[in-house]
């Protein structure tokens, strides 16, 4: 498989899924604007052990690749629906043959506040993980297989509302 | 015919990442796959999700050549 590198978009989100190393300096960078003080970032990195998996030492990704770019798109617009002052906000997934300390996901999402970039950033995380098309296939030093920690690939119907948010102190 | 993609678990239990397969329905189509790929591609269907063209579908859903389904074992992508 062959995916372009990724580049930030001219308008709207920053979304794409690539096997080529993540933008993580570019994301955050491309997500700042001047009425958001508030920036998180959340990467994915690729993790030395499992559940009951010691010693793993690469993951290889594979996706419906056709199909991850809409369903990213689609926990955007869930994002934008509940968040109404999100900034910019990226969503970028890696797939292929990974090593411990790769970045496997990146979340930027920027916000006038600090509290609704956290919130943002962290629905965005926790919802593509069960509805993107990816699965995860680990090496580790007693053998290698399939993720153990899946998720039945949900869609975006009722009950996928994010968390009511907490009021802001500040 | 359609187009069956397989993904994941799924792929490895068939041993091929697509077929075309007869069927006016989804459930066709599904039935065609247990019966050419066997008892581990049955126990992950299972577990799974169908999709057409990139959406849930019931096993009723009529489908033609150009739709494509797609056997979604439980997703562990992040």
């Amino acid at each position: 498989m062959t995916l372009p590198p990724l580049a930030p978009p001219q308008t709207g989100d920053w979304i794409g899924v690539s096997d080529h190393a993540l933008p993580v300096d570019e994301a955050w960078k491309w997500a700042s604007l001047p009425h958001c003080g508030g920036l998180v970032t959340f990467c994915g990195l690729v993790r030395d052990h499992s559940e009951h998996r010691p010693g793993v030492t690469s993951l290889e990704y594979e996706a419906y690749i056709e199909q991850v770019v809409p369903r990213l798109s689609e926990v955007a617009t869930q994002a934008r629906a509940h968040w109404g002052e999100l900034g910019r906000l990226v969503l970028l997934h890696r797939v292929g043959m990974l090593r411990v300390g790769d970045v496997a996901v990146v979340v930027t999402a920027s916000t006038p506040h600090r509290d609704e970039s956290f919130e943002a950033a962290k629905f965005c995380i926790d919802t593509l993980k069960h509805t993107v098309p990816i699965w995860k296939h680990e090496t580790w030093e007693g053998g290698s297989d399939w993720s153990t920690c899946a998720h039945d690939a949900s869609s975006f119907d009722a009950g996928d509302a994010p968390v009511a948010r907490p009021a802001r102190s500040s | 015919m359609a187009r069956l993609r397989l993904f994941g678990p799924a792929r490895e239990a068939a041993g091929i990442a697509e077929a075309q397969l007869p069927g006016r329905c989804v459930g066709d189509v599904v039935a065609a796959a247990v019966a050419r790929f066997g008892p581990d591609f049955s126990q992950i269907l299972k577990v799974s999700r169908i999709w057409v063209n990139g959406d849930d579908a019931e096993p009723g859903a009529l489908v033609n050549d150009n739709d494509e389904i797609a056997v979604i074992p439980p997703v562990s992508g992040g």
